[in-house]
């Protein structure tokens, strides 16, 4: 008899521990539905106010009450897009090095530095980037960029600006992007490395016909992630893009990204409007990093069924 | 992979493109280590000066003249990392217990793991930004350390969730049949058992979730702001090290730049610390 009570107890017990579980559990889903109702339902004066004309708007006007995403948007995309196109090659190197010309003491050393830069926080970035890294830009790097053709790298050289806040981003989401490419690179087949350099193939042929192809689907993956860490990167970048709504063609010219607009302008919105305005700017990141996310997701779906079968 | 069709080039361009991309590859890792070394120099020469014993339990400077600390700040961080663990760990633990233990298949575990996967997305400003539309809209509109708690929870569960899910799962299922099968009811398995065999990942992921926090600035713009006094209660616009560095980085006095200097190296210092922690912990699992 007592067995039976204490086994209907502890049944009781392992169902509400079970219970207890479940709410934690949904208390993500309640928490991400929450993020994205309480986005939408702050910016609605202003979706109701600019509608889909704010997106592609690239006024900014206090003054006027007039507001447009349109710069914000295109500071965060470029900015992006220079980080990862500094950040893929270095980062694709930097993990050939570490996998198939260190020696492993010497992998493990610059392995351990690499991992060191993703320790540093965003804000040691901002004010490296702004106090020392920006006036050695506007001395050094822009004045021999701007002797190279077309508008990229045209006008004055102010130190502070989108090139610089893309290289600073670059190099943190290297070591996002060396440790995935890093754990690619190792999982090739000895087998496959193997054949190809008994045929005669160098080493880097080794890689680019035989380990890149192989891990491409896990590289894609990486470039998923350090997309997802740049785009929404605030303190850095605000520290050095320059915090300007204008969208130039240059590099150099200063501009702002959405999260930088947010950090710089929102503290000081005194108009319910342009408070709206902004929160509208933050609901626009979380629709591009839901997009990144998913995308992610289904892709490495489809990469377990892939190594799956 | 059908098919390696290798371009035809001279023996010698061939060497010389593998020569070159060697050269790349250490010129890389080169670069990678002197941006690491430049940046904790920078950050050890201008912050070096300041720190004493002082540094940690004195108050704020006045703009412009004096010397001051980072007490306030100090203890503000350290009670609203404090309270954020007290509401992100369990939640992200117990998080981690479903998905592991209950819901390896179904559809509802599933669910979690992508809106999991997605808080983990989200850039730290939006959860500012969400904890300022929740609690600091709360009328009457007030600012408080509590925000800036609630904001920094939430950046914590995911991570939590995550490495607690993935060092249940290294448990060998065995260790759990043969504890059923002695009559061990399953919420004492998980708790008594489980818990004590992955006990170093879960403390991984307790450190890791920490480490994410702690230099962390954009969350707490929106909801904490910043304090000039003792953070008594967390009612209240809360001192913090990080709002502390922007504001104090960003202000013409002089005095002030040196404490963010200072307050920099400190957190620095801190992060590279559990960092290396992290990993040694890391290292012994994969070891074992």
């Amino acid at each position: 008899m007592s067995f039976l009570t204490r086994s209907s107890t502890h049944r009781l017990a392992d169902r509400l521990f079970r219970w207890l579980t479940i709410a934690c559990a949904a208390s993500t889903l309640l928490l991400a539905g929450a993020i994205l109702w309480n986005l939408i339902a702050n910016s609605w004066p202003s979706i109701s106010r600019f509608g889909f004309g704010f997106i592609t708007s690239t006024q900014w006007n206090p003054v006027k009450s007039e507001y447009g995403a349109a710069s914000s948007i295109y500071g965060t995309l470029v900015s992006t897009a220079v980080a990862l196109l500094l950040a893929l090659p270095v980062s694709l190197a930097i993990a050939l090095f570490l996998t198939s010309y260190a020696p492993p003491w010497l992998a493990r050393i610059v392995g351990t530095c690499v991992e060191l830069l993703a320790a540093i926080p965003s804000i040691i970035y901002g004010m490296w980037g702004l106090f020392v890294f920006a006036p050695y830009m506007q001395k050094t790097l822009q004045p021999w960029l701007a002797r190279l053709p077309g508008p990229l790298f045209s006008g004055a050289p102010l130190g502070v600006g989108m090139l610089t806040a893309g290289i600073i981003l670059a190099l943190m989401i290297l070591p996002f992007l060396t440790a995935v490419m890093r754990d690619v690179f190792a999982m090739t087949p000895p087998v496959l490395m193997e054949s190809a350099a008994g045929m005669g193939s160098t080493s880097w042929e080794v890689t680019r016909h035989i380990s890149i192809p192989h891990g491409m689907r896990g590289l894609v993956g990486a470039t998923f992630l350090g997309l997802g860490r740049a785009i929404g990167e605030t303190m850095a970048v605000t520290f050095v893009i320059g915090n300007s709504h204008r969208i130039a063609g240059s590099l150099f010219a200063p501009g702002n990204t959405i999260a930088s607009t947010l950090a710089n302008e929102f503290n000081e919105a005194d108009s319910p409007l342009l408070e709206s305005a902004l929160i509208e700017l933050g609901l626009i990141l979380f629709a591009i990093t839901l997009i990144i996310q998913v995308l992610a997701q289904l892709w490495l779906r489809s990469l377990q069924k892939h190594q799956a079968r | 992979m059908a098919e390696l069709r290798l371009p035809h080039r001279s023996p010698g361009a061939r060497k010389a493109m593998d020569v070159f991309i060697r050269f790349f590859s250490v010129t890389s890792a080169t670069i990678g280590i002197f941006f690491l070394c430049w940046i904790l120099w920078v950050v050890l020469k201008r912050g070096h000066s300041v720190l004493s014993l002082s540094f940690f339990t004195s108050a704020p400077p006045s703009p412009g003249e004096g010397t001051g600390g980072i007490y306030y700040a100090l203890v503000g961080t350290l009670k609203m990392t404090g309270l954020a663990c007290l509401m992100g760990v369990p939640l992200g633990l117990l998080t981690g217990v479903h998905l592991a233990e209950f819901g390896r298949h179904s559809w509802f575990a599933a669910a979690v793991r992508f809106c999991v996967n997605l808080l983990m997305g989200i850039p730290s400003i939006l959860v500012g930004l969400f904890a300022y539309t929740v609690i600091v809209l709360s009328v009457p509109k007030h600012y408080s350390g509590y925000a800036g708690a609630f904001a920094l929870a939430i950046i914590m569960l995911p991570t939590v969730a995550r490495t607690t899910e993935d060092m249940l799962l290294l448990v060998p299922d065995t260790l759990r049949e043969s504890t059923l099968a002695l009559g061990i009811p399953r919420w004492r398995m998980i708790t008594g058992i489980l818990f004590r065999a992955a006990r170093k990942g879960l403390l991984t992921g307790v450190l890791l979730s920490i480490s994410r926090v702690s230099g962390e600035t954009a969350p707490l713009l929106f909801t904490a702001l910043n304090n000039n006094y003792y953070p008594k209660n967390l009612g209240r616009p809360t001192a913090n090290l990080t709002v502390t560095i922007y504001n104090y980085a960003m202000s013409p006095y002089e005095n002030w730049q040196r404490v963010a200097w200072g307050a920099s190296l400190v957190i620095m210092a801190f992060l590279l610390g559990i960092t290396v922690l992290l990993r040694t912990l890391l290292r012994e699992r994969s070891h074992r």
